[in-house]
Formats: C-alpha cells, structure tokens, sequence
C-alpha cells in the first residue's frame, strides 16, 4: 500500500525540515499515529491507531536525513507492519515557500495485521496522506489545526459526509470529538 | 444562546443552542450586538447552495464585543474590544493571505477537501455559510466564536455607531471590490446589475472611485430610486426595457466601460421563456444557477472593457456566452471578497464622512424576528433593502 502526495509551505525549507524533524510531533497531525517516540540513537518507536481501540507498534530508523532537504525512515528488521517513508523539501519557484513531498509505503503480507493496517488508511491512502500534510501545513503557518462546528477535528476527508452541524458541540460533543481523536 | 438556524430549505428557526467555546488558541469569542440578512443568505434559505445541514447558525455579518480570547490571539484583542468581524476567515499567513487574497485563505476551510473536489482548489472558511466553506457556525446569534481573531476583526476606537459600521463585515468592503476591480479611468461609464444593498455599495463605490456616470439595473423601482437619490446613479428598470438597447443609448454605442453583477446565481429574467428555461434547469439541477444577469453585462460591455463578478455563484451555468467574451476582447475579474484588505481604508471614508452606510437599512429587528426577516427580505417586500437584527434589544 503505497501513498504520496505534495503541498506547498509558505516558510524556508529549513524552517520546514526542522518542523518535520521533531518526529513526536508527526502523531498531532498523522490521524493514523497514536503516538512517535525517539530515542537517543536515532531510532524511534511508532504506535499507530487499529480497530476498536487496538494499537499496532513498531521501531523504525532514519535512513536518510539532510537538513533542509530530505528526511526518509523506514521499520527495522522484525517490525510486525513493514513500512517506509522519506519526505522531501524543494524551495518553491519564485520565492513562495517550500514545496514538501510526502511519500509512505506499508507492505501487506496479509493476515490479521495487514487487515487492520489497510483499515487504517481506507480505500484512500492517498487521500489521507493529503489530509496530513494539510495539517502538518497548518501547523507549520498558523500554528494550529483550523477546526469549525462541523468539522471540529479539523480536516479529515472520512468526515465530510457526516459533519457535525455547524452550531456549537455540546461539551459531551466536544468531549466525544476529543475520544474519536484518541480512537 | 439563542441562534437562528437553517432547519430546511426558505425555513429557519431561533433556537437554544450551546453557548460556542474557545476551540484553538488563536480564536475568540464575541457576543454579537448588530448582525445582519445579507443577499447571499437567501441562496441559502432558498436551498440553492449545497453542503447546508438542518441546524446550522446562519449570518455572515455582525460585530459586537469580545468577551473570551485565545492565548495565541491576545496579543491582538483583548475583552472588551469593539469589533467588526469579516465574513472571510483568513490565517494570516499562507501565501494566498500573504498576497492579500484573503477569501481563498488556505488554511482555514477545515472542509478543504470539499470544496476541492466543488471547485478544483478549496477556498476559506466562511461563518455561517454551509459546510463547503467551513461548517463554521455564523453570527446572527447572541454569541459567535471567531477564529484567528488576531487577524481579521477590525478593533473599532471611535464612536462610530453599529449601523455605520456593521457593513464593513461583508457587503460594503464587496461591493467596493467589485467597482475597483473594474479599473475605473477618468470619463468611465460603470453599469451595475442589482440594486439590493452589495449593488448600492458598488454603485457608490464606482463613484468615490472616479466614474463618470453609473448605471443601476433592476426591477424593483424602490431599489432604482434609492440608487438614484442616495449616489446620483442613473436607471434602467429592465421590465419593459431592452437592456442592452438601453445601454448603448445611454453610451451612444460605446457600451459601458465596466459590468459589474452584483446579482448571482438567483438573477430573474424579464422574458419568460428564457427565465422558465433556466428555472427549469435550476430546479432540476442540471445547471446550478439561473445566470441572466451574468450574461446580459458580458454582452452590454464595451469592447475591451471589464465584467466584474461579485455576485454568487455556486456552480455551474447553461448557454454562456463566451464568443462575445473573447471576441471583443472582454476582461472577467471575479471573487468573494477579500475584506480584510478593505476594512481600514473603508472605515477611513467612513469616519471622513466620504460615506454612511446606514442609507440601505430598512429594517430593524431582534434576533427572535430573524425568520419574519429572512420573508420579507426575500420577498422584497414592505421596501425591504437591508434587515439589521439586535440580538441584545
């Protein structure tokens, strides 16, 4: 399962890099990702969302990092779910900003695991990859997710045909919401 | 708080809805004291612009008092500022903000995906405008939250009334792009189609831009005459009139130097067949608009001369006239309106007494009267040219 998708940053490809770099924050705008830890040797630790309330880890390593420019990881040896991902920052022509492109890459061997990876990205990986860098786009620019009464996680494409009614959440709403985005 | 609701297509109700919290740090909180029906709020009522849920708050124009702000925005506003609040949610800080195209914001449509599929790029959040442009909760309420209030709300410091100033939200700011997006030169002769209250604004805006002679088209004679004694527009009420005819009469067949449709996509046509056809389409929904004006100001315009679009559009239209388009080299200029640009330098010929944007109300109404204003507004009725609503009276 393979998805990728780019957007354009108004901000230096180093202010970009080095917002990517902090790989704990990738789970504030990743839906999919619980939660990304590092550790000091450069590995990290991934816990990514599955069905019902079930989590799927891994630890995954950089492969390549070149600030300013390109950052790619993939899982170790051994990881339950096999997985890779890299992302590339390019100035944009005419001085507007960092063009980023965002490339995953899950392998489905098949089984239970596999099932409930590609039940984490749908039938559109692509389609939520784009989602994420529109967070990750809002961060970088505003810093934080445009969220309204319909959509009160913000983007997200699985939502919009069941929003919310743009009146205020109740706070079970709002509470509600605030579970749906731990789920 | 109380809020009026769209429960269903030419029906709203004032209903009890939660109060609206602080959601991110940049937003705030206003309680609303004058908030207003606009034009484009009858494409709603009418059921003519999809993505509306049952439930949802209306109203795109208001200003009132801050009374909660975000920590990430009270650098900017603090409790108890005066604000106008612009209909256009922008960031601030894409690219499309940063080139003053704040109505295609990048950053604040939660619902992007949407109107990307809609309209090929998605646009900004819009309060109280369907789920297209945001799902955003609007402001014909007692309370509205407001996000990335350090940057739209204009902080207001004089003594300025409600009424005087409340059109800086919307239809004042967008009528007056549609007037300087004609490049008004000494000597032009501007034609507005519409003389509801964002033509009245564009009427009068082609003035203190320069015109040399403006032109209302209408229907209705009440809308006419206010064009006429409030701005010195000349008029053409098109029931009974050729409007192009009359036009090159009025240009001596020139044709005027700029078009602006101030109409949309509800415009009314004075030929039956042509009005059925298109109400036909509309109902049906294979075309989404009924685009007469649209067509009449491309095939009015002088050669080489410029068709501002400030009306709404949703969708899609049936039999434009594009060989009259790009043979006589016409211009097209087009959007919703950026009204962060506008508001300063708008309140600036407001508070020089340049303008009063109060001559356009007709009707004063509390919140809970909102639905009695939404008829007579869309039914012109009672002479009906702009419903204020109070929410606090």
């Amino acid at each position: 399962m393979e998805g990728r998708t780019a957007i354009t940053i108004n901000a230096s490809p180093e202010a970009v890099y080095a917002a990517w770099r902090e790989f704990e924050r990738l789970a504030s705008f990743m839906y999919h990702l619980k939660s990304v830890s590092t550790t000091s040797d450069g590995r990290s630790h991934w816990v990514a969302r599955g069905p019902a309330g079930t989590s799927v880890e891994w630890d995954a390593e950089i492969t390549d990092d070149i600030p300013a420019e390109r950052i790619a990881w993939r899982s170790l040896d051994g990881a339950s779910v096999d997985n890779a991902g890299s992302v590339q920052f390019r100035p944009a022509p005419g001085d507007q900003g960092t063009e980023v492109h965002l490339a995953l890459r899950y392998s489905l061997p098949g089984g239970a695991l596999s099932s409930a990876v590609a039940k984490l990205f749908g039938e559109e990986p692509t389609q939520q990859i784009s989602d994420d860098l529109r967070r990750f786009k809002q961060i970088v620019e505003t810093g934080e997710i445009a969220r309204s009464d319909g959509s009160p996680l913000g983007s997200r494409t699985k939502n919009l045909m069941h929003q919310h009614d743009a009146h205020p959440l109740t706070d079970d709403e709002a509470a509600g919401a605030a579970q749906e985005a731990k789920a | 708080m109380r809020a009026t609701c769209w429960t269903g297509t030419t029906s709203v109700e004032v209903q009890d809805v939660p109060d609206p919290k602080i959601l991110n740090p940049r937003d705030a909180i206003v309680r609303v004291s004058s908030t207003a029906i606009c034009g484009s709020d009858l494409h709603l009522y009418d059921g003519y612009m999809p993505t509306m849920e049952k439930g949802d708050i209306l109203g795109h124009e208001f200003m009132g008092e801050v009374v909660e702000v975000g920590p990430g925005a009270a650098s900017k506003v603090s409790v108890g500022d005066r604000v106008v609040v612009p209909f256009t949610i922008a960031c601030g800080a894409c690219l499309s903000c940063a080139r003053g195209l704040y109505s295609v914001c990048e950053n604040t449509n939660p619902n992007a995906a949407m109107a990307e599929k809609a309209f090929g790029f998605p646009t900004a959040g819009i309060f109280g405008y369907s789920h297209l442009t945001g799902g955003y909760a609007g402001g014909q309420a007692e309370y509205a939250r407001v996000p990335f209030a350090d940057v739209g709300p204009l902080k207001i410091e004089s003594d300025l009334t409600d009424e005087q100033l409340l059109f800086l939200s919307d239809i004042f700011p967008t009528g007056y792009m549609g007037a300087e997006m004609c490049d008004i030169k000494p000597g032009d002769i501007v034609a507005v189609w519409g003389a509801g209250p964002v033509g009245q604004f564009a009427i009068a805006s082609a003035f203190l831009l320069g015109a040399e002679r403006v032109i209302a088209i209408d229907r209705f004679d009440y809308r006419l005459e206010m064009a006429r004694t409030q701005s010195g527009a000349e008029v053409i009420n098109y029931e009974g009139t050729d409007v192009n005819d009359a036009l090159k009469e009025i240009t001596a067949g020139r044709g005027p130097d700029a078009c602006i449709d101030a109409v949309g996509m509800e415009a009314h046509h004075g030929t039956a067949a042509i009005q059925a056809y298109d109400r036909v389409k509309q109902t049906a929904r294979l075309e989404t608009e009924r685009p007469h004006a649209l067509r009449q100001a491309i095939t009015s315009c002088r050669n080489g001369g410029v068709v501002s679009i400030i009306g709404v559009y949703g969708g899609l239209i049936d039999k434009f006239p594009i060989g009259s388009l790009m043979n006589r080299s016409l211009t097209i200029r087009s959007g919703q309106c950026h009204v962060q640009r506008y508001m300063r330098p708008l309140l600036e010929h407001i508070e020089a007494g340049r303008i009063d944007p109060t001559f356009i109300i007709t009707h004063r109404l509390g919140l809970e009267e909102a639905p009695g204003g939404y008829e007579t507004f869309k039914h012109k009725e009672d002479g009906c040219m702009k419903v204020v609503l109070k929410p606090f009276t």
